[in-house]
């Protein structure tokens, strides 16, 4: 390990908790300054995650300076995975926010996020997916971990790894290919970073990282304190990350009609008393995607249930049925009035 | 559609630009092989799949322009999903002027081929099996293109699909023809569309045979100008195997071509035996909704001269004894629900007899019906078919 990586493991980990961390703290400490290669992110598809330079020790997923970790308050369920998430803006660059919505990042810029699973009571790391933001637009590759956990590769095809999840599960996890990167991330034909928007971010890390708090910033609950907030708040918010970026006007799942967006307030968008169009054996044996205090006979939630591909939502990262997220949505149609 | 940085990158880097041919066998790592392939082809390109059965686990997709998927004829090339663990397709297809030819897709757990946003795209002797014939757990849809403009669908086959074997929605300048529909839900089924040709089709052994639907609450509505013609709509017999809550599974065994809402559409010179329930049908939109941009009741929906025989004899309709007895034993052919005025909502040639319900309420049963026999006027003018069906720039395509 080089000298400064305890600290920065230090920060990582204070981080992760959510604590206000300036980016200050990311400056380099001796042992000659490691820096992103802006060429990498900016043109060709590099071969090799470290090809990027984004971090001090890679395997540890210490960034470098100016390689910015981030949570998201509702994180998208993933199967459980834990991820490590970095955003990195060009130095002598800022990026911004305007308002509640998807934080603004220059050209130049990479987001940066790891997907891994605690195996022996080790840390083992799956894959490593960057948006790269160029020129003419965001691209979305793929880095899958070799076994001994010293680099990634470029896997435009995707790959299917064997892993357990935190509930104990093994799976065949998949690690999407380029394509599939856009089916969640493509918007208007374009694609677009999902994740870091102000109402998503905490207004610590926006403060400390942006020293600008825009209205709506922080307004998903996080996660863990759910049962600190209304029910509705945590599955609105639940369904905004885990299910908006296909079903909203625009995106993948535009032709269903329906848009789970979090600021979507039209009953029948949302899902409820709306009949399904093209859920084919998707919808089992139900009519409307949400029947008011009915979670059993309600589309959403058997799709949420069911780990049967073809009938599973979401269609990509899923591999295992969310319990948690399931719970609060069965929770949220029961509570609603007939 | 915005393609990929990636062709970009390779399109700069590799001056000047000639298409080019991959070819992929099958064996050990096709799922990666022919996935890499489908992202590294540049605008241009032709991905060739050699003979042979190739057995994948995950869907493909497919978002560069201008390329075009060869296998070796439809039973030469099999994609075999039997295995599939993931995705819900497939096969999806998310760039423009893609060319599918001469391979087939066996069990795909959920659909087949589909195309979203994916304009000026051709079908050709594409072949889409659920082996196991009608089952409710089969996947949706076969062929599956949506929200495109420039559908062209020559000589595909599609068996099993729980909901539409060739499925075409929320799209416009569609031509569906020389194609196979057998022993699906919905053999061929037109939704949300406009300028839609079906034509030169075999419908056989689905529940319902060709559909042209409209449905309130998605993004496009207004399906219309429609030509269904020429099209062999034979033995629809198969029970209803969708799962309950699709549009489909009301569709009543026997159904041989059904109108539901639209706007102008043309059905004529098809020939039509052994559809029980109905040979054709004509109805609104049978729920309640509340979409107040939605017509849910068909205008000007034009019978023209069709070959029918034996349809009606067994209808899947409440009452049936007694509409038999009525009737003399066999339903009149043509079937209309009675919403909206004869002449306006439906106008029929001479020679072809009909029924109708009578109801006078959208969206609220059959409660209401006083069967009786139906009396429309004929069309008065040439149905207008110009600019309907696929552009024909897309013919060039089907070459070779």
């Amino acid at each position: 390990m080089r000298p400064g990586s305890a600290f920065l493991a230090f920060a990582c980990l204070a981080l992760a908790g959510s604590v206000a961390v300036r980016a200050e703290v990311f400056a380099p400490m001796g042992g000659g300054p490691s820096s992103v290669s802006d060429s990498a992110v900016r043109e060709g598809l590099p071969r090799l995650l470290s090809d990027f330079g984004f971090f001090e020790d890679a395997s540890m997923q210490l960034p470098v300076a100016g390689v910015i970790p981030y949570r998201l308050n509702t994180p998208l369920y993933s199967d459980g995975a834990e991820k490590l998430r970095f955003v990195y803006v060009p130095e002598g660059q800022k990026f911004g926010t305007s308002g509640e919505g998807l934080l603004e990042f220059p050209v130049g810029s990479a987001l940066i996020k790891t997907f891994a699973f605690e195996e022996n009571g080790k840390r083992r790391l799956i894959e490593t997916r960057v948006l790269l933001h160029r020129a003419d637009g965001w691209l979305a590759l793929p880095y899958l971990w070799n076994e001994e956990q010293t680099e990634a590769a470029l896997a435009v095809a995707g790959a299917r790894v064997q892993a357990i999840t935190p509930t104990g599960e093994t799976i065949s996890y998949r690690v999407p290919n380029k394509n599939q990167c856009k089916e969640c991330h493509g918007l208007n034909g374009k694609v677009v970073p999902i994740g870091p928007k102000a109402r998503n971010l905490s207004t610590d890390w926006l403060n400390a990282t942006l020293r600008e708090v825009p209205d709506g910033a922080d307004t998903l609950p996080v996660w863990e304190n759910r049962s600190s907030v209304s029910v509705d708040e945590a599955a609105r918010a639940y369904l905004d990350v885990n299910c908006a970026h296909c079903h909203r006007p625009g995106a993948t799942a535009s032709n269903s009609g329906l848009d789970l967006r979090w600021e979507q307030d039209d009953p029948h968008a949302i899902g409820i008393m709306k009949r399904p169009v093209a859920a084919g054996r998707g919808a089992g044996k139900h009519l409307y995607d949400i029947v008011p205090g009915k979670p059993d006979e309600s589309i959403l939630l058997h799709r949420m249930l069911s780990d049967d591909p073809g009938v599973a939502m979401p269609e990509l990262g899923k591999s295992t049925v969310d319990d948690e997220g399931t719970v609060i949505v069965r929770r949220w149609i029961e509570g609603m009035a007939p | 559609m915005i393609r990929f940085a990636i062709s970009a990158i390779l399109l700069a880097s590799a001056a000047p630009v000639l298409a080019e041919t991959h070819t992929i066998e099958p064996g050990e790592g096709a799922q990666e092989r022919l996935q890499e392939a489908l992202i590294l082809a540049e605008a241009g390109d032709e991905i060739v799949l050699a003979a042979g059965r190739y057995a994948l686990t995950d869907g493909l997709s497919l978002d560069v322009e201008g390329v075009t998927v060869r296998g070796a004829g439809m039973d030469g090339t099999v994609l075999d999903f039997t295995g599939q663990q993931g995705a819900g397709e497939g096969l999806l297809v998310t760039s423009d002027n893609v060319t599918l030819r001469d391979f087939a897709m066996e069990n795909p757990k959920g659909d087949g081929v589909k195309s979203k946003g994916a304009d000026n795209i051709v079908y050709h002797r594409v072949r889409v099996t659920w082996t196991r014939g009608p089952h409710p757990e089969n996947g949706a849809y076969g062929i599956y293109p949506v929200e495109s403009t420039g559908v062209l669908i020559d000589g595909v086959k599609v068996t099993g699909a729980s909901d539409a074997g060739i499925y075409v929605g929320q799209s416009n300048g569609i031509t569906v023809r020389n194609s196979i529909a057998e022993a699906n839900v919905a053999g061929i089924e037109i939704e949300n569309s406009r300028n839609a040709l079906v034509e030169h089709n075999v419908a056989t052994r689905n529940t319902g045979g060709i559909l042209v639907f409209d449905l309130p609450n998605l993004p496009v509505m207004g399906g219309g100008n429609v030509v269904v013609a020429n099209n062999l709509v034979v033995a629809n017999d198969t029970p209803n195997f969708a799962p309950p809550g699709n549009i489909v599974a009301g569709v009543r065994r026997g159904t041989g071509i059904m109108v539901m809402a639209n706007e102008s559409v043309l059905i004529e010179n098809n020939i039509l035996s052994g559809n029980p329930t109905a040979p054709i049908m004509v109805i609104a939109y049978p729920q309640p909704f509340e979409d107040e941009n939605y017509d849910p009741v068909p205008r000007n929906v034009v019978v023209g001269a069709n070959l029918i025989a034996d349809g009606g004899y067994d209808p899947q309709i409440d009452g049936a004894e007694m509409l038999l007895a009525a009737f003399g034993g066999e339903l009149p052919p043509l079937m209309w629900d009675g919403l909206g005025e004869a002449g306006v909502t439906l106008k029929v040639a001479p020679g072809v007899s009909g029924w109708t319900l009578n109801l006078t309420e959208q969206g609220k049963g059959m409660g209401g019906a006083s069967p009786a026999r139906l009396q429309a006027p004929p069309p008065s003018e040439r149905f207008p078919t110009e600019g309907i069906g696929a552009p024909a720039e897309l013919e060039a395509r089907l070459e070779g």
